[in-house]
């Protein structure tokens, strides 16, 4: 344990990514400017200028470079660490593949805001959401404080199964609001995050040829040994990212041992253990989800929170013995799989399709571009679900709370 | 001293058998940049015929480490290898960028300015082949007034070419050369006088490209020739900002006088049919520019 003499500031969520970042001894950082990101690299800069952060700070015209700059570095054994939010992130799009694709260990915060158009720059998932299927793993902060240790975690995550992590925390709501976070050690973090030390790099002693053209099918290399074909890189790739939650939660455990705190591997919970009615989020909304929670039970209902740290890998597994005793559970998602419904709301349903006990799921969309999001709204939804399911027979549709229509 | 074909160095990298179309100029280009860089170096190769050069997984015909990137991103990832290995500690590799004309003039110019801009510390060759050849020759904003292609396949392209080199000149960056794979040890000094310098560091290449620019397999030496004594192509380089003729250019400058464009252009496919009035706009381009070389040299 190293709780003792560790220093605590009181500091925004993105000071907490850049000393996360720092912290794990990032040795390339490429970024391009974005609200409301733009704080990490700032903070990140003024570390390498002012020499407390040994690094290469490059600084790329768009965030399609930023990620490619990550890229090749890992490529060649570096520990790289870009941040963006929103369109930035889209703009990545094709590299986010590419990293997932390449398998490289990289970390990305993600500071969680509204896609345009039109524009907006404040806080909802859909940008981190829009970006599910590209072979990241993604880890959701509910404060500053897990910001700061989810990324150092991430590397170990990263390093240990070669699939990138995105850290991902709400615009604003976290990034621009300060709290207490306690700074960890600077040799317990070298400790439990040894330095990167990658399977494969690029090394004229060693000429390869990476990520170039592979076929569909398994083909034979120059010694006659048959080598994966696309397909099979992709199976590995999906392998790896569906296996990797013994990782995380090992990873979080080991965090737990080692500076004292520990945020619950996959997923957390609040008030669960008799819960028949739950509140599922992920981010600085499940936080508040806790003090709705608190307000239905003040009022008679049992009610819990399911926070969802980790989205990808989905959880099914825990998130089924976690809604098993459970009546009903509303899912709040700050972003919307346009033409269906929520995403987390989505995937819950799907991961529910093998339980014996289902509960009943209803879906809600908040907070899009900002819109605030009150807990009266909260436990004023869980009671017209609970009426619903006490009154109406037939699926209760997605509700989209607050909006003004 | 200039090197002669004579006393290049024996020593391949690039091996038989690649996948390139017969008669490829990038081919010929690169076994020289290879041989000058003498293995020593990380090439970062984006979606272009030098990743059919490279070869399929689990093969390859080249004998330097590459890493495949993605279109925009030569010069970004090329930027990400230094900066990883600068990391390192590992300063003594060559980092080169190596994209065609579609990934340097139009997809990847945002980030090479960006690179060129920061003077990030690589060699980056463009290979000009005047237009997307990889996926089936379509116009490039390198590919010339006149010329027809998958996208302009009835009249033939409208406007000139992008001047590329004066674009990157515009950056400040340290080293700028043009060559041709016709004059392969003007080719080889380029690449290693590249080498010694600092910074980004740019090479312009025009490649003959038989099936894009429809001409016999046999004539790629013959119509990079032509495109140079034409003035089509010249051949020059800048250091630090010093303008200088070099090898067949500089010698027709000093003791002759350009061929008729109509001499390189009868040759090729791409175009026949051209308008007289096209043909007249791209002597009297070529005349222009040849005059503001020639000015400055």
């Amino acid at each position: 344990m190293a709780g003792k003499k560790t220093e605590s500031l009181i500091i925004t969520g993105n000071q907490a990514a850049a000393i996360g970042a720092k912290m794990s001894r990032v040795q390339v950082i490429a970024a391009y400017p974005i609200t409301p990101q733009s704080p990490v690299t700032e903070g990140l800069s003024q570390f390498v200028e002012m020499g407390e952060l040994k690094a290469e700070y490059v600084t790329v015209e768009s965030e399609h470079s930023a990620l490619s700059v990550c890229i090749t570095a890992s490529t060649v054994g570096a520990r790289a660490f870009t941040a963006t939010s929103a369109n930035g992130l889209a703009y990545m799009c094709e590299q986010l593949h590419w990293a997932a694709g390449a398998r490289l260990p990289l970390v990305l915060a993600c500071v969680n805001r509204a896609m345009a158009a039109p524009w907006n720059i404040l806080n909802d998932q859909q940008d981190a959401m829009s970006q599910r299927d590209t072979g990241w793993i993604q880890i959701y902060a509910r404060d500053n404080q897990e910001i700061l240790d989810s990324i150092i975690q991430a590397y170990k995550i990263a390093e240990t199964v070669y699939v990138p992590v995105m850290v991902c925390y709400d615009g604003y709501i976290l990034s621009h609001t300060v709290m207490p976070v306690e700074i960890p050690r600077q040799k317990d973090v070298d400790r439990f995050l040894p330095r990167y030390k990658p399977h494969t790099i690029l090394d004229p002693s060693d000429p390869r040829n990476l990520n170039q053209v592979t076929l569909a099918n398994p083909r034979l290399n120059s010694i006659g040994s048959l080598c994966h074909g696309y397909m099979e890189l992709r199976y590995l790739l999906q392998e790896a990212i569906e296996g990797c939650s013994e990782t995380i939660v090992a990873v979080d455990r080991e965090f737990g041992e080692t500076f004292g705190r520990s945020w619950g591997g996959m997923t957390w919970s609040y008030r669960l253990e008799d819960a028949d009615l739950i509140l599922m989020a992920a981010g600085s909304l499940a936080t508040q989800a806790t003090v709705a929670a608190d307000e239905l039970r003040a009022q008679g209902y049992r009610a819990g929170v399911l926070g969802l740290r980790v989205y990808r890998p989905f959880p099914k597994q825990d998130l089924i013995e976690a809604t098993s005793k459970a009546g009903l559970v509303l899912v709040f998602d700050k972003s919307i799989s346009y033409g269906n419904e929520g995403p987390i709301c989505s995937d819950l349903k799907s991961a529910l399709y093998r339980s014996k006990s289902r509960p009943v799921v209803h879906g809600y969309i908040c907070g899009l571009g900002g819109r605030d999001i009150k807990v009266r709204e909260l436990t004023e939804a869980a009671i017209r679900s609970l009426l619903w399911v006490r009154e109406t027979e037939s699926a209760k549709p997605t509700e989209w709370l607050n909006c003004q229509i | 001293m200039e090197t002669s074909v004579l006393n290049l160095p024996e020593r391949e990298y690039l091996l038989p058998g690649n996948r390139t179309c017969a008669g490829c100029g990038l081919s010929i280009a690169y076994r020289y940049i290879l041989k000058a860089l003498e293995g020593n170096a990380i090439v970062a190769v984006p979606a272009s015929c030098l990743t059919v050069l490279h070869g399929m997984y689990p093969t390859t015909s080249v004998l330097i480490p590459c890493v495949n990137v993605a279109f925009p991103s030569t010069a970004a990832s090329a930027s990400g290898l230094v900066a990883g290995l600068k990391a390192l500690g590992r300063t003594d590799i060559t980092v080169v960028g190596f994209a065609g004309d579609g990934g340097t003039h139009d997809i990847g110019i945002q980030a090479l300015s960006g690179a060129a801009e920061r003077g990030a510390d690589f060699i980056y060759i463009c290979y000009d082949n005047e237009a997307y050849m990889n996926t089936g020759t379509q116009r490039s904003s390198s590919t010339p007034l006149g010329a027809k292609t998958a996208t302009t396949p009835v009249l033939g392209k409208q406007q000139h070419l992008k001047d590329m080199p004066r674009i990157m000149e515009a950056h400040s960056v340290s080293y700028i050369a043009t060559a041709c794979p016709s004059y392969p040890a003007d080719l080889y000094d380029k690449m290693r006088k590249a080498k010694t310098k600092k910074g980004t560091r740019y090479i312009h290449i025009s490649t003959p490209c038989p099936p894009g620019w429809i001409f016999p397999t046999k004539d790629t030496v013959k119509m990079g020739r032509l495109a140079v004594e034409t003035g089509m192509v010249t051949l020059y380089e800048m250091e630090d900002g010093v303008f200088r003729l070099t090898g067949r250019s500089r010698s027709v400058a000093e003791r002759g006088k350009l061929k008729p464009v109509g001499d390189y252009i009868k040759l090729q496919g791409r175009f026949a049919g051209i308008s007289a009035d096209n043909l007249k706009e791209l002597q009297t381009w070529v005349n222009s520019r040849w005059a503001g070389y020639l000015k400055r040299a």
